[in-house]
């Protein structure tokens, strides 16, 4: 029972950063309809950014802040400059240009910072919060730090301006223009979010994994079928995608044997798929006809 | 009275395809101003002309100012609201969201939500339906819908892309009743684009007749309306 209470909670936090970078793919995925396998490198690009800051004697919650915020810059830069010029190219072209924005950041990744892998600071003390046995405090962190990045987004969202021109900018261009929404800037915007939210990810996960460029690949993996499990148009649903895929991969991995830890993914991926594309929660839209 | 809207020489593609061949018309300041035509005479284009949807050579000048070659979004923000065809309607969103997204270039807090009881005013309906997704509302809201995001921009030329198409003749009258209103209220000119002819030229001062991208005729309303030839040659009524 202790086990299983164990693992269930581990899983929790797992499955926190799968949400993050879920969300982060969701993110994109409103915006332009594109799945952004390039979300994963760019995470562990930033959390490097995050190590260069502290090992320079940064504090831990200043080299936070910082590299959300120059992930945030990334963001935008690869939209402006990468990604918009192929705008108006078929999917597949697009497509290419992500995973050669992949290669790219783990090669320049491997190149500035070797392939050693790296120990990186958890913010959250050694000690299990609160004297419990199940749960230590760096996953308890990382749960709470997703649900804040969760909360955030939702205020955003749901509450401002600018957050609703988002949501105009990528449910109808044409419109959005007319009302005099810049909806380029929206979509750079869009990319700002998503890779300051995956850099938030890389910081939580890169204690548990260590450090290194190849660090975010299986996490990808995972929080594509988060993504699709939550329905990958719906943020809230992407988070809860994440966390049912942190649990249920650590479940598997411990009751059934590790080696079909990544398996859960593939099946979780092809069983939406074929059972319920549109994800648990993926909005079906009414529309008149 | 000056143009607040005046087009010279104004030609049009898609594509190899060129759509209007050199079009002159303006807009008088507080005027009604029609164009009228077939279909595929050009009208649609005519309007994403104006507000830098497609590409275009000539000269647009919008109060003073050439505005052919900016960018939607900017002529927008210079005060042209434009209800395109098919409405334009944020189907995701519900009405009130719409209206906001109106009013998005706007800061002035207050008036913004005066003019929300103010285009609550003209269209009770809406308010009525102010938390319903605006994909669920009947063609007739939708336009409602459409025109009310239009006005939320507090605009000085509002473009009318075919208002009637579609609805029950009593919701037409009721919505080209609230365009006079806003034009004569409001000060707000209108270019309004239209197949239903007779209705157009009741509201209108000026008209002008499109046939494939040109124009062919062109007058106050009421000299086409009285002008027996062009009516049976061009309107059909």
């Amino acid at each position: 029972m202790d086990l299983l209470i164990h693992q269930v909670f581990s899983g929790l936090a797992t499955g926190g950063i799968y949400a993050s970078v879920a969300l982060a793919l969701v993110m994109i995925y409103q915006a332009t309809h594109l799945v952004n396998f390039a979300q994963g490198e760019l995470a562990m690009f930033s959390t490097y950014i995050a190590w260069s800051l502290i090992q320079a004697g940064v504090p831990y919650w200043a080299a936070f802040v910082l590299t959300a915020s120059l992930a945030f810059l990334l963001g935008v830069v690869i939209e402006r400059v990468i990604v918009r010029p192929v705008e108006n190219a078929p999917i597949l072209s697009v497509v290419i240009v992500f995973i050669g924005l992949l290669v790219i950041f783990n090669s320049l990744a491997g190149w500035i910072f070797s392939y050693t892998i790296k120990p990186f600071p958890s913010p959250f003390p050694e000690q299990p919060l609160f004297g419990n046995r199940y749960v230590s405090s760096h996953e308890l962190g990382s749960i709470a730090i997703t649900l804040v990045v969760l909360a955030l987004l939702f205020v955003f969202f749901r509450f401002t301006p600018l957050g609703l021109a988002m949501r105009a900018a990528a449910q109808n261009p044409v419109s959005s223009r007319l009302v005099g929404i810049r909806v380029g800037w929206m979509l750079a915007l869009g990319w700002g979010l998503a890779g300051a939210i995956g850099a938030i990810a890389g910081m939580m996960v890169a204690p548990t994994v260590f450090l290194e460029p190849n660090m975010m690949s299986g996490i990808l993996l995972y929080a594509f079928a988060a993504a699709l499990l939550g329905g990958i148009d719906s943020p809230g649903g992407a988070v809860l995608g994440g966390f049912i895929v942190g649990v249920l991969e650590n479940l598997v991995g411990s009751f059934l044997g590790t080696e079909l830890k990544l398996t859960v993914a593939l099946v979780l991926i092809v069983g939406v798929l074929v059972v319920r594309p549109s994800g648990l929660f993926g909005k079906v839209h009414v529309n008149r006809v | 009275m000056a143009a607040l809207l005046e087009v010279k020489g104004l030609q049009a593609q898609y594509g190899p395809t060129q759509v209007l061949h050199g079009m002159d018309f303006a807009v008088e300041q507080g005027g009604i101003t029609t164009i009228l035509g077939a279909n595929g005479a050009g009208k649609t284009t005519t309007l994403r002309a104006v507000c830098g949807m497609v590409r275009t050579r000539g000269e647009i000048s919008f109060a003073g100012q050439r505005i052919d070659g900016l960018a939607t979004e900017s002529i927008v923000r210079l005060g042209v609201a434009h209800v395109p065809d098919g409405r334009g309607t944020f189907l995701h969103l519900n009405v009130e969201e719409n209206l906001r997204l109106g009013a998005y270039t706007r800061r002035d807090k207050a008036e913004v939500a005066a003019d929300f009881e103010r285009v609550y005013a003209y269209f009770p309906r809406l308010k009525e339906r102010c938390r319903q997704q605006a994909g669920t509302l009947s063609g007739g809201e939708q336009q409602m819908l459409a025109v009310s995001r239009a006005l939320m921009l507090r605009p000085r030329l509002l473009l009318l892309d075919e208002p009637s198409f579609g609805l029950a003749p009593l919701v037409v009258q009721e919505l080209f009743e609230i365009f006079r209103a806003i034009n004569v209220q409001e000060g707000v000119s209108i270019l309004l684009v239209e197949q239903n002819a007779s209705l157009a030229l009741k509201l209108a001062q000026r008209a002008y007749l499109l046939e494939t991208g040109r124009v062919v005729v062109s007058g106050s309303a009421e000299e086409i309306r009285g002008n027996e030839s062009v009516r049976r040659s061009y309107l059909g009524y």
